[in-house]
């Protein structure tokens, strides 16, 4: 693997990621006890043997949770990062590519949604949907696809200039085919990268919509609703947030090394 | 390398770490004198002072300290002096009137008279004031103010809550706002009293100070100033309770149970008290959708619902489970009705005797259709905790329940007032008037009403009207024993708890009664006191 | 290029009416209004008052009607007053008949938010362009792997998980800084010195929570930027003339290398008023993101609207001030753009 030849920081990204994507899939294997099995006569137990990262403030598995939360905010950070990488390519191609005033209405369809809180948009979605887990993949991947429209479009506008695409072009070559054949797949570095990075955003965004209790609802586990509900008893029940709190950092740092170490690797710039 | 380590290790140090600092203060000093400051947390900001028109309750808690009504509640709930030195009711309960005490003032030294009394109703009752609570005030026929000292009032029917109402709206002054929009006035945000305490100053955001009023008609608290500081995080909150900062908050039960003992120097310095709440927690059907309209149903869900397993899981036995709308231990409350005891027998039986068996997947079914209901609730962690206790008990039963959490605004305008819900998890405060018309009576079902769940009972129909009209007080607890009666048979909610209400007050704050009378702790606030040897330096007190 | 700044300036007309109307509809989107807060959710209250305080503020017209009456009010650049906070003007002071100034909820809370990310931001770039730079010039080392890692980690904690800890550690354990709001309880008594320390000594840990997560961006753009600019022609040239290493990344190199920052200086413009609502609430700072969350869940439509319309006026010169940057910045782009 040459990608992390060289960048040992990389390589911790790969493997962060890799034992985290095992964790969740096979999250149900792992986990000890039932996540969502309230014993209330064992209410916020410190860790124990039987209980490795102790139990919540209804008797639950806080371990089993995690492992359960796992699937949950990594679903959720990929989902919604498909969805805005999906209608970024699209917007960000037609925009790049066609120009004139379809670009400029994209582009200043991009500067609304930018100009309006993210935060409103989703409280207004989630008001109107309510928060399903479902719902809230959709909404953060509704209101975070500007920033690959943005890139996708630079990256054609200056794709359009060099010669190989002039030439097909010139050669007859359907503006379908041009985009499909020869602009996406060159622009595919920074677009891989950027939802790298968007992942690690979106579990960062999913921990505080809990904080304010729009994220996940209960009885769904995820790393943002248990931090959420272990931040009340800090001093105290200080495995309820320890252990959310490292998973989100490890997690999010995981997916920055890995994604800036893509970008090193993959960038002709830095050769 | 190295930052990363050195912040990894403050983390690990920081979690582990317990507090070295040891001040040892004596708080066995009791020497009552005046002065000092009582600094407590709340976690909104008044809206604005005059409570007519804010109605959050924040701003209630601070009007409370600066303005009177002409009538109050005592510490066993019973109605007392205030304003008022005594009332009369008429032989044919129509008419009160309010004999005021002589020589009141305004805290800027004007008198206060039944001129201001009459000033205050004319304003709740003008259709230009925006006020959602005028119409408590509207079926007023006549006033009079024959002289300064007394305001009659007569009902055209005989209306028994009319007390409650008049020890809750609180009198203004009419020297200051008769030519005031009452709407938008500044006074609302510097008012002028009658009570302790007046405004001192109000930093946006901040903290609302109080300070003692000399011409309190109550008369003069020991405490000279009171501050509020505005932290709306409760975590927050509890640090600045911990590190000594503030003397007051509103607890949590995990926070009065596990927290404090587990933390000795936190618990040396800190008294905790618990008093009844002022509201309840139930689960309500909706009795226009099937089957909810089936009593037995109801009843069945009713004893296959655990009340102490919630109780002890979302309150750490924190609450009572009660068996009617009123506090426990006032005389409204039916003490002969005992709530749906934990049987799930009994309630499997009920509800095959309508009809349901048990599938193969250990679902109940009846005509091919599984026995299945969603409860939604607003965004309150004790609601979420209740209706997930609540999905396990019925699932063990054979009921499939599925819970959605909403936001309070979209959930009373798309669930509540359109009606489409099966099951609410939701808490209505226990009322220091008996009269429940607003919630029970079948007109009251429509949008935006209280009677949301669509109860209809003639029987209790009549109970609440009559007991609306009877003002003798023996003769309405009667009337509303009766009412909790059919109410608790007919099982349009399920009561699940009324929680106690816990607060963490440091030791230097004396003259606390514990344990709290039914009226709970502030009643007396006026009462409390810091010993001279525990006051902060403070260099604002004078 | 002046060409397409006239057409880019006169865009924000018809975009600023969009984003109003957008935002109009969002919001009433979003079921309920001022008289379904939780606080009125009470049986003393009756649906007959409540109804007519809807029509007091207009709620129960259409919601196309109640747009056109705000627009009306806004040319005249009339932000209106807030439904909950008794009729307090949206955006600026007003003077009642007694002389009383009351003054705006915004003005009360912006000039608070904009200390914060003001000072923020400097610390960001200040931070960013050092470390960045480090990062480049000893680019591949343990230092640059060192540096590199330690900007995700900040970039990766939960912001509130870390403050609440900080706030345990240096409030609670050690007295050394204050937990929560802006100013001390007598902080009226202190000298100006004293208010001004008393002040900062608060904003310790808001700002750099705030702080750390716009660390890493910016470093990384900075270390890129470096190394894009050692690798060019005049810094060969200049290394072949037997300059200093010093004096090359100093004077040449770090100069070119952070001219396109300002791109992202214009980019955070709208960040400077928007505030944190989880930073906000713990630290008990009351400031644009609080009121800005708090009017969501009253409802209160003036201010939203108050607040978004503000708002998006700062980040539409912001993204016009970042293109006309970045074209600068890539003449390659810049072609695109005039053509």
């Amino acid at each position: 693997m040459s990608i992390f030849k060289g960048n040992p920081l990389t390589l911790i990204g790969f493997i962060i990621i890799t034992i985290i994507l095992f964790i969740a899939v096979f999250a149900s294997v792992l986990s000890p006890y039932d996540p969502n099995y309230i014993d209330i006569n064992s209410i916020l137990l410190p860790p124990s043997f039987e209980h490795l990262m102790g139990t919540d403030g209804l008797g639950r598995d806080v371990l089993s949770r995690m492992l359960y939360g796992a699937r949950i905010s990594l679903f959720v950070g990929f989902v919604a990062v498909g969805i805005a990488t999906l209608i970024g390519i699209v917007l960000g191609s037609i925009a790049g590519f066609y120009g004139g005033w379809v670009d400029s209405i994209i582009m200043r369809l991009v500067d609304i949604m930018l100009s309006i809180p993210t935060f409103f948009l989703i409280l207004a979605v989630i008001a109107f949907l309510t928060p399903s887990i479902w719902n809230i993949m959709i909404v953060i991947g509704l209101t975070s696809w500007m920033g690959v429209t943005r890139l996708v479009r630079a990256e054609f506008l200056s794709l359009r200039q060099r010669d190989f695409v002039l030439a097909s072009i010139v050669m007859g070559t359907s503006n379908r085919k041009v985009i499909t054949k020869h602009l996406l797949p060159n622009s595919l570095t920074p677009i891989i990268v950027s939802s790298v990075l968007g992942i690690a955003s979106a579990v960062l965004i999913e921990s505080g919509l809990s904080f304010l209790g729009l994220g996940v609802q209960a009885p769904t586990a995820s790393w943002g609703n248990i931090l959420t509900d272990g931040k009340e008893y800090i001093q105290f029940a200080w495995w309820l947030s320890l252990f959310p709190g490292l998973a989100i950092l490890i997690t999010v740092l995981g997916y920055n090394l890995l994604g800036e170490g893509l970008r090193d690797v993959l960038d002709p710039k830095n050769k | 390398m190295k930052q990363f380590y050195t912040l990894l290790f403050s983390l690990i140090f920081l979690i582990s770490c317990s507090n070295n600092n040891s001040e040892v203060i004596d708080y066995n000093d009791n020497k009552i004198s005046a002065g000092g400051t009582l600094i407590n947390a709340m976690s909104a900001e008044p809206s604005n002072l005059i409570s007519m028109i804010a109605g959050d309750g924040a701003s209630s808690a601070i009007a409370s300290k600066i303005f009177n009504s002409l009538i109050r509640y005592d510490e066993n709930l019973n109605f007392t002096d205030d304003i008022a030195e005594s009332w009369e009711i008429s032989d044919d309960q129509k008419t009160i009137t309010f004999n005021i005490k002589k020589g009141l003032k305004w805290e800027d030294g004007m008198p206060l008279t039944s001129s201001d009394v009459y000033f205050t109703w004319k304003l709740i009752t003008d259709p230009k004031t925006r006020t959602p609570y005028g119409s408590d005030y509207t079926i007023v026929s006549e006033v009079e103010i024959p002289d300064e000292h007394t305001f009659i009032v007569t009902y055209e029917d005989n209306y028994a809550p009319a007390l409650d109402t008049w020890a809750s709206l609180e009198i203004l002054p009419k020297h200051i706002l008769k030519d005031e929009d009452i709407n938008s006035t500044f006074f609302s945000r510097n008012p002028t009293g009658s009570n302790y305490y007046k405004l001192g100053d109000w930093v946006s955001g901040q903290q609302v100070n109080l300070i003692k009023n000399k011409n309190g008609i109550l008369g003069v608290p020991f405490i000279n100033k009171l501050t509020s500081r505005i932290i709306p995080d409760t975590s927050s909150q509890f640090l600045e309770l911990s590190a000594g900062n503030i003397d007051l908050m509103n607890i949590n039960p995990i926070q009065f149970k596990r927290v404090f003992p587990a933390k000795p120097k936190l618990k040396n310095k800190t008294s905790l008290y618990k008093e009844m709440g002022n509201g309840y927690t139930y689960l309500g059907f909706n009795l226009k959708r099937k089957p909810f309209n089936n009593k037995k149903i109801r009843q069945a869900i009713n004893y296959a619902i655990n009340k102490q397993e919630v109780i002890k899981g979302v309150l750490l036995g924190l609450g009572e489970p009660i068996s009617s709308p009123y506090k426990p231990g006032t005389r409204w409350n039916n003490p002969s009705l005992k709530p749906y005891a934990y049987d799930p027998e009994k309630a499997l039986d009920l509800l095959k005797e309508a009809g349901y068996e048990m599938s193969s997947e250990n679902y109940l079914t009846k005509d091919g259709k599984i026995l299945e209901f969603e409860i939604i609730t607003n965004q309150n962690k004790q609601r979420e905790m209740t209706a997930v206790l609540i999905q396990r008990r019925l699932k063990e039963i054979g009921i499939k329940v599925t819970i959605r959490v909403i936001e309070w605004a979209s959930f009373v305008n798309r669930f509540i007032k359109t009606g489409n819900f099966d099951v609410v998890v939701l808490g209505w405060s226990l009322s220091l008037d008996p009269d429940q018309f607003n919630i029970w009576h079948s007109s009251q079902q429509g949008p935006g009403q209280f009677n949301f769940v669509g109860y209809e009972n003639k029987k209790v129909d009549m109970l609440l009207e009559e007991g609306r009209r009877e003002l003798d007080l023996d003769k309405r607890e009667k009337i509303y024993h009766e009412f909790s009666k059919y109410l608790l048979e007919d099982s349009p909610i399920v009561y699940l708890y009324a929680g106690y209400g816990l607060t963490a007050v440091n030791k230097r704050i004396k003259g606390i009664k514990s344990p709290a009378p039914p009226a709970g702790i502030y009643h007396n606030s006026y009462d409390w006191y810091i010993p001279k040897s525990l006051r902060r330096n403070e260099l604002s007190d004078k | 290029m002046i060409k397409y700044l006239i057409k880019r300036i006169l865009w924000m007309i018809p975009m600023l009416i969009g984003i109003s109307l957008i935002s109009f509809f969002i919001m009433h989107l979003a079921p309920g209004d001022i008289t379904s807060s939780e606080a009125s959710f009470n049986p003393k209250a009756s649906e007959e008052s409540r109804q007519k305080l809807r029509e007091l503020y207009n709620l129960d017209k259409p919601v196309i009607v109640q747009y056109g009456l705000w627009l009306k009010r806004i040319v005249s650049l009339d932000f209106g007053n807030s439904f909950a906070s008794h009729q307090r003007p949206v955006l600026w002071q007003t003077k009642d008949k007694n002389g009383n100034i009351i003054k705006g909820l915004i003005q009360e809370s912006l000039p608070i938010t904009l200390l914060i990310n003001l000072i923020g931001i400097f610390l960001i770039f200040s931070i960013s362009i050092i470390l960045g730079t480090i990062s480049a010039v000893k680019q591949n080392s343990i230092v640059d792997r060192s540096i590199t890692f330690f900007i995700f980690v900040a970039f990766a904690i939960p912001g509130f998980w870390l403050a609440l800890l900080l706030m345990y550690w240096t409030g609670v354990m050690n007295q050394w800084l204050p937990i929560s709001g802006l100013h001390s309880l007598d902080y009226k008594s202190f000298s100006q010195v004293g208010q001004f320390f008393d002040l900062l000594k608060h904003l310790i840990l808001p700002v750099s929570i705030s702080m750390l997560s716009g660390l890493a961006g910016i470093s990384l753009y900075v270390r890129n930027g470096m190394l894009d600019v050692l690798h060019q022609d005049f810094i060969t040239t200049a290394r072949s003339k037997g300059l200093k290493e010093k004096n090359i990344i100093f004077t040449h190199a770090l100069k070119n290398a952070i001219l396109p920052l300002i791109t992202i200086i214009g980019l955070s413009i709208p960040g400077l008023i928007g505030g944190s609502v989880i930073a906000e609430s713990i630290f008990a700072i009351p400031g644009m993101g609080k009121l800005f969350y708090d009017s969501v869940l009253m409802r209160d439509f003036p201010v939203i609207m108050g607040i978004l319309t503000i708002g998006s006026v700062l980040t539409l010169i912001g993204t016009l001030i970042a293109d006309i940057g970045y074209a600068w910045a890539d003449p390659r782009i810049r072609k695109g753009l005039v053509k």
